[in-house]
């Protein structure tokens, strides 16, 4: 980046990135920790479709599968997902509102460390005593009683990790709102940003259902509480609600930022703007108010009655229209353009039609006196594999490749590239495709074995052997990835050509504080409108002088660690051996409020940077 | 702008809260944070609400029984005069009077930990009265849960806002720490807002059957 990195010793470098507050460095980070988890979560994949590979199978056992099952679902959704598509949020939103951090930067990185503590708590449950075992719902009826520690593990895992997130939402809200450059009008921010922003706003009011759901299952667990204890007039359904009032926000929370990233592809590489910009704003933002209206379709077989069933069904088909307005655009975009098949434009073209097959599924699933066919049958694992995988997978492989020149200022490799995209998308169809068939044929989910002579022979060895060309697909993609480190072939801004939007207009990576000077937007696609009218760089909208910066702080890192302590106390509390737990709560607790209290009563003004030192920088290009 | 420049009664900004950028962001942050708090009150209203009298046994205490209106209703006006003095608080730190804003949210202050004192003398009540505990019914668990989060609420109102009366006593107003408590009392509006639902259907709703 500049020549101060490069005097650091191993010991400064980290001590930078674990109090950074800078949004490119807390990309990095985001981007490291889901990706670990990423993997993690294709191994656990792995020991799945081994165990179904053959019928009869006895690589795992059924109680080890219930563990490897849950934390499947428990770590790509939550550890994977969610900070992949975090990172992609703050390497990028940013930088194409033209702003020179996040509005909360402090809070940026207390949701990463929280994400962070709450994911590695989760996963320290293999190591404790088995991980949780009740699915990635989690249904109460289930969880209470699982024996051992496992699903205390979840429930104080997700609860950390979940604070965290809403952080995250809030200041991406408020980043959007607040701190964009003069001339980005609402109706001028590229697609990433605006699918961020609807997000965000998901983010906001889905995350609080959760929190109390969670609340209450550990207090069932832990404090002897009814909540979900029928005998004592409780209601296992309750907890059902308050999960899927989550759940199915979060599949959108998921998809929409995926939709965002290949937004943003298409355009670039079919070299045209977006097609029907207006409308892809509009259907984003109906997505995700009518995400908040379906939670229900999870639960047809639960007996809400007809009524309550009908509603639900047809607000679930009335997605597909905004949906439909999107695939269309994505079309019309590439229509006419001058197509250039780079990996993250294969990606794009090739997510169209398998997330379509995953929206036709869920259509289906949706009518509910059919979904009591499919309900909890491999139709349903295949589906939603279909918009996840097909989906937020590919969006996110998109761009991670699209978008890794900028955060990093080198080019992976396009024919490695080409080998992950073609092996991945061929062992996605593969793995999957079939199990829509299975499903049909009557194989049940969640089940550790099947027996012979039943048909399902053939579709589970297919499905295994797809799984095996993913793996593969992500093992070249380490692979790349490490070359690519290793061979750190500078790139200049805008290395794909085609650059569109303001993270193209600033060097890669862009200096830790973007834009030397505000740019100024004087449309759709910015830098583009520039590169139209023959310029090579945006107009400044201010004049140099003085950036103000935001201070580094530990305190993101041990508030989390306090919690981080405090919920080992919390967990083996309801164990009546042990005599620590209650210190380990409040030496935790103290850590955190500690931590908060000096955040509170310490003024942090930040630092200026004087514009002598920007003038410096000249020979850098980084102006803006 | 230096942030902890000194200012008059005539420099002093017609909305300090929001006259920095770090003011405007924190100002927007709390107000979409408290988004968020409604939500989570909305889920431990719904759960309230699904379990209300619902109880293992026929012996065990139902809403009608156990609430006790005067008590609520001195604790709902302590609370609801503290969201007044918040105000004037708020008024006075608007007119960059730092003494008597200090002095409305000390009177903040004590009418919170007055209501607070009520509420905790009315949980032992009815843990000692009736037998209505956390674990004795799901109908306890679920109005511990929903009146204990919002008086959780309340005690870590206290403490926030004592401790930015402490660290800002010797220093008074200025453009870093006003955002501070403007925010303090949007939150402590906040608790109250929520109160009034409690007092309705906890209490009210709960009085009538």
């Amino acid at each position: 980046m500049s020549t101060y990195a490069k005097k650091q010793g191993f010991g400064a470098t980290l001590w930078d990135y674990l109090t950074t507050v800078d949004h490119k460095k807390i990309a990095i980070l985001y981007l490291i920790a889901g990706g670990v988890f990423f993997v993690l979560g294709g191994l656990e994949a792995m020991f799945i479709r081994i165990q179904l590979a053959i019928p009869n199978n006895d690589f795992v056992s059924a109680g080890f599968y219930n563990e490897i099952l849950t934390m499947h679902g428990t770590t790509m959704i939550f550890l994977a997902a969610m900070p992949l598509v975090f990172a992609m949020m703050n390497a990028v939103v940013p930088l194409q509102i033209g702003a020179r951090d996040v509005a909360f930067p402090f809070l940026n990185s207390l949701g990463f460390w929280l994400f962070f503590f709450g994911g590695l708590f989760l996963n320290l449950s293999w190591f404790m005593g088995g991980a949780p075992d009740a699915g990635w719902t989690s249904y109460a009826s289930l969880s209470l009683h699982s024996p051992g520690h496992g699903v205390d593990f979840y429930i104080l895992g997700l609860q950390i990790s979940g604070l965290g997130t809403l952080i995250a939402g809030i200041n991406f809200l408020a980043t959007i709102i607040n701190m964009r450059t003069p001339g980005m009008t609402y109706m001028r921010m590229p697609l990433f940003t605006w699918s961020t922003f609807v997000v965000s706003a998901l983010i906001l009011f889905a995350f609080p259902p959760l929190t109390v759901g969670l609340v209450l299952l550990m207090f069932d667990r832990m404090f002897g509480s009814n909540f979900f204890d029928v005998a004592a007039g409780g209601n296992t359904i309750i907890w059902e609600h308050l999960f899927w009032i989550f759940g199915h926000p979060e599949v959108y929370i998921l998809i929409l930022p995926a939709f965002g990233i290949f937004s943003e592809i298409l355009a670039t590489f079919s070299r045209k703007r977006l097609f029907g910009y207006s409308s892809m704003v509009f259907a984003t933002v109906l997505i995700g108010f009518l995400g908040f209206m379906v939670w229900a379709h999870h639960m047809f077989t639960v007996g809400l009655g007809p009524i309550a069933n009908a509603i639900f069904a047809v607000a679930t088909m009335a997605i597909a229209v905004p949906t439909g307005i999107k695939i269309f655009n994505w079309l019309l975009t590439m229509w006419g353009g001058s197509v250039k098949f780079t990996v993250p434009m294969l990606y794009a073209v090739a997510f169209i039609p398998s997330f379509t097959m995953g929206g036709v599924t869920g259509i289906m699933n949706a009518v509910a006196p059919a979904d009591y066919i499919f309900h909890d049958t491999y139709f349903v694992v295949a589906h939603f594999h279909y918009v996840i995988v097909g989906g937020v997978v590919f969006g996110l492989l998109a761009g991670v490749t699209f978008y890794w020149p900028k955060m990093f200022g080198t080019m992976l490799n396009e024919t490695l590239g080409k080998i992950s995209f073609w092996t991945f998308l061929i062992g996605f169809h593969l793995t999957f495709f079939i199990q829509h068939f299975l499903g049909l044929m009557g194989m049940p989910r969640r089940i550790f074995t099947f027996l012979d002579n039943q048909g399902l022979n053939t579709g589970n060895m297919i499905s295994t052997v797809g799984a095996f060309f993913m793996a593969f697909a992500v093992i070249v993609l380490v692979i790349n990835i490490i070359i690519t480190s290793v061979k750190n072939v500078k790139v200049g801004n805008d290395p794909w050509g085609d650059g569109r939007t303001l993270e193209w207009a600033i060097s890669s990576p862009p200096p830790y504080y973007n834009f030397k000077q505000l740019p100024l937007v004087r449309g759709l696609d910015a830098y583009w409108v520039e590169k139209m009218d023959g310029k090579t760089e945006m107009t400044p909208a201010e004049p140099l002088g003085d950036i103000h910066m935001p201070n580094s702080s530990i305190l993101p890192l041990t508030t989390s660690l306090g919690l981080f302590v405090a919920a080992f106390g919390a967990l083996y509390n309801m164990d009546d051996d042990k005599t620590w737990t209650v210190p380990v709560i409040i030496i935790g607790l103290l850590i955190t409020l500690g931590s908060m209290l000096i955040r509170s009563i310490k003024d942090d003004h930040g630092y200026h940077i004087h514009k002598e030192e920007l003038t410096d920088d000249h020979d850098k290009g980084v102006k803006a | 702008m230096q942030m902890d420049q000194k200012f008059t009664d005539t420099t002093w900004p017609a909305a300090p809260e929001k006259a920095t950028l770090e003011g405007k962001n924190k100002y927007l942050g709390f107000w979409l944070f408290l988004g968020g708090e409604t939500v989570l009150f909305a889920s431990l209203f719904a759960t309230y609400l699904a379990l209300k009298d619902k109880v293992p046994n026929a012996d065990a205490a139902l809403a009608k029984d156990i609430f006790d209106l005067p008590l609520t209703f001195v604790a709902t006006m302590l609370l609801l005069t503290s969201s007044l003095t918040s105000v004037y608080a708020m008024y006075h730190m608007k007119n960059h009077d730092f003494k008597r804003m200090q002095a409305w949210l000390v009177v903040t202050v004590l009418l919170g930990a007055g209501f607070l004192g009520l509420e905790i003398y009315e949980f032992n009540h009815y843990v000692h009265e009736f037998h209505h505990t956390f674990t004795s019914s799901a109908f306890g668990s679920a109005f511990y849960t929903l009146v204990g989060f919002h008086g959780a609420h309340v005690a870590f109102g206290l403490l926030w806002i004592t401790s930015l009366m402490l660290r800002n006593a010797g220093r008074g107003l200025n453009l870093y720490n006003a955002p501070k408590f403007y925010v303090a009392s949007l939150y402590w509006h906040f608790i109250d807002v929520v109160w009034v639902f409690i007092f309705t259907v906890v209490y009210l709703m709960g009085m009538v059957g």
